[in-house]
């Protein structure tokens, strides 16, 4: 770990935030394909049950 | 061979899910290292000290916020010239990876001005511009959200990005016209006067690079999500008629 002096908490508090939300956003944009993905294979077996 | 033919939503999943695992992998090595070599493996600033390393975060995630728009202004005019559904899709999904790489611009320009310029913000050309800019991703978001009609959608949220695309070139080129404000000039630019050091430049070029190939993975992945959706619709659609 680099000393980061008297601005540690900037810095460490700068990097906390963009990983939350960078990890937030990739996490969302997953639960959302699943979802959309899983709804898509439903509608298509009632659609076609023997595809 | 033609770059229309993407317009195809087949052709756009296939190629899509072909690039993907690759641009992902790349975006994800690119993002990590350069963080790690900004974070640990450069000098402190002799006038900014540590806080030198806000840098590999907050540069790549504002100009990527102020990209993401320019992307979706042409993905959005594609929409409203050819009427490609994919064009329209592609700009929809790439809003909200936009909106969040423009709230990490504004936050961690904030954590950053504190110490530096002895506030948290300033009304200065280049910072109000880039929050107008962060508004608009909000208004183009809750439009999609708020309209039934994905074609209306489209059309509405097209003009907006239109009408937003003048406080995203102002957040990018505020300093050109007004030379007033707290906020520095570029940071990476072609010309070597204005430039940063070396030794920071190089992990930044990284992280800006690695920021770009994260923007283009989730753009990507979230388009092929939201081409699904649209065929979801029709399915859905098509039973209640039945």
């Amino acid at each position: 770990m680099p000393d980061l002096g008297r601005y540690a908490t900037e810095v460490l508090s700068a990097y906390a935030v963009t990983l939350l939300l960078l990890v937030g956003l990739i996490a969302a944009s997953v639960w959302k394909a699943r979802k959309v993905l899983r709804q898509l294979r439903e509608a298509e077996n009632r659609r076609d049950p023997s595809a | 061979m033609s770059i229309w033919e993407y317009a195809n939503p087949r052709k756009f999943m296939a190629t899509s899910g072909a690039l993907l695992p690759w641009v992902s992998a790349l975006a994800a090595i690119l993002v990590i290292g350069g963080l790690v070599w900004g974070f640990f493996f450069t000098p402190d600033d002799f006038r900014m000290g540590s806080t030198v390393k806000v840098i590999y975060i907050h540069v790549p995630a504002a100009i990527m916020g102020s990209s993401a728009w320019f992307m979706m202004l042409v993905t959005s005019l594609i929409w409203l010239i050819r009427r490609h559904h994919v064009s329209a899709l592609a700009a929809k999904a790439a809003a909200p990876v936009g909106m969040v790489f423009t709230l990490i611009g504004l936050i961690t320009g904030a954590i950053w001005g504190q110490p530096m310029w002895g506030t948290w913000w300033e009304w200065d050309p280049r910072l109000t511009a880039f929050l107008v800019l962060f508004l608009f991703y909000l208004g183009y978001m809750a439009l999609w959200e708020a309209i039934e009609n994905p074609d209306a959608a489209a059309d509405l949220t097209a003009v907006l990005c239109l009408v937003g695309t003048v406080f995203a070139v102002i957040s990018r080129y505020a300093l050109l016209f007004w030379n007033q404000g707290l906020h520095q000039g570029a940071s990476l630019s072609m010309d070597a006067q204005e430039n940063v050091a070396d030794v920071f430049a190089y992990p930044l070029w990284t992280c800006v690079i690695g920021f770009l190939f994260l923007f283009v993975a989730l753009v990507l992945y979230r388009t092929r999500t939201e081409i699904r959706a649209r065929r979801l619709r029709a399915l859905i659609q098509r039973e209640r008629m039945a």
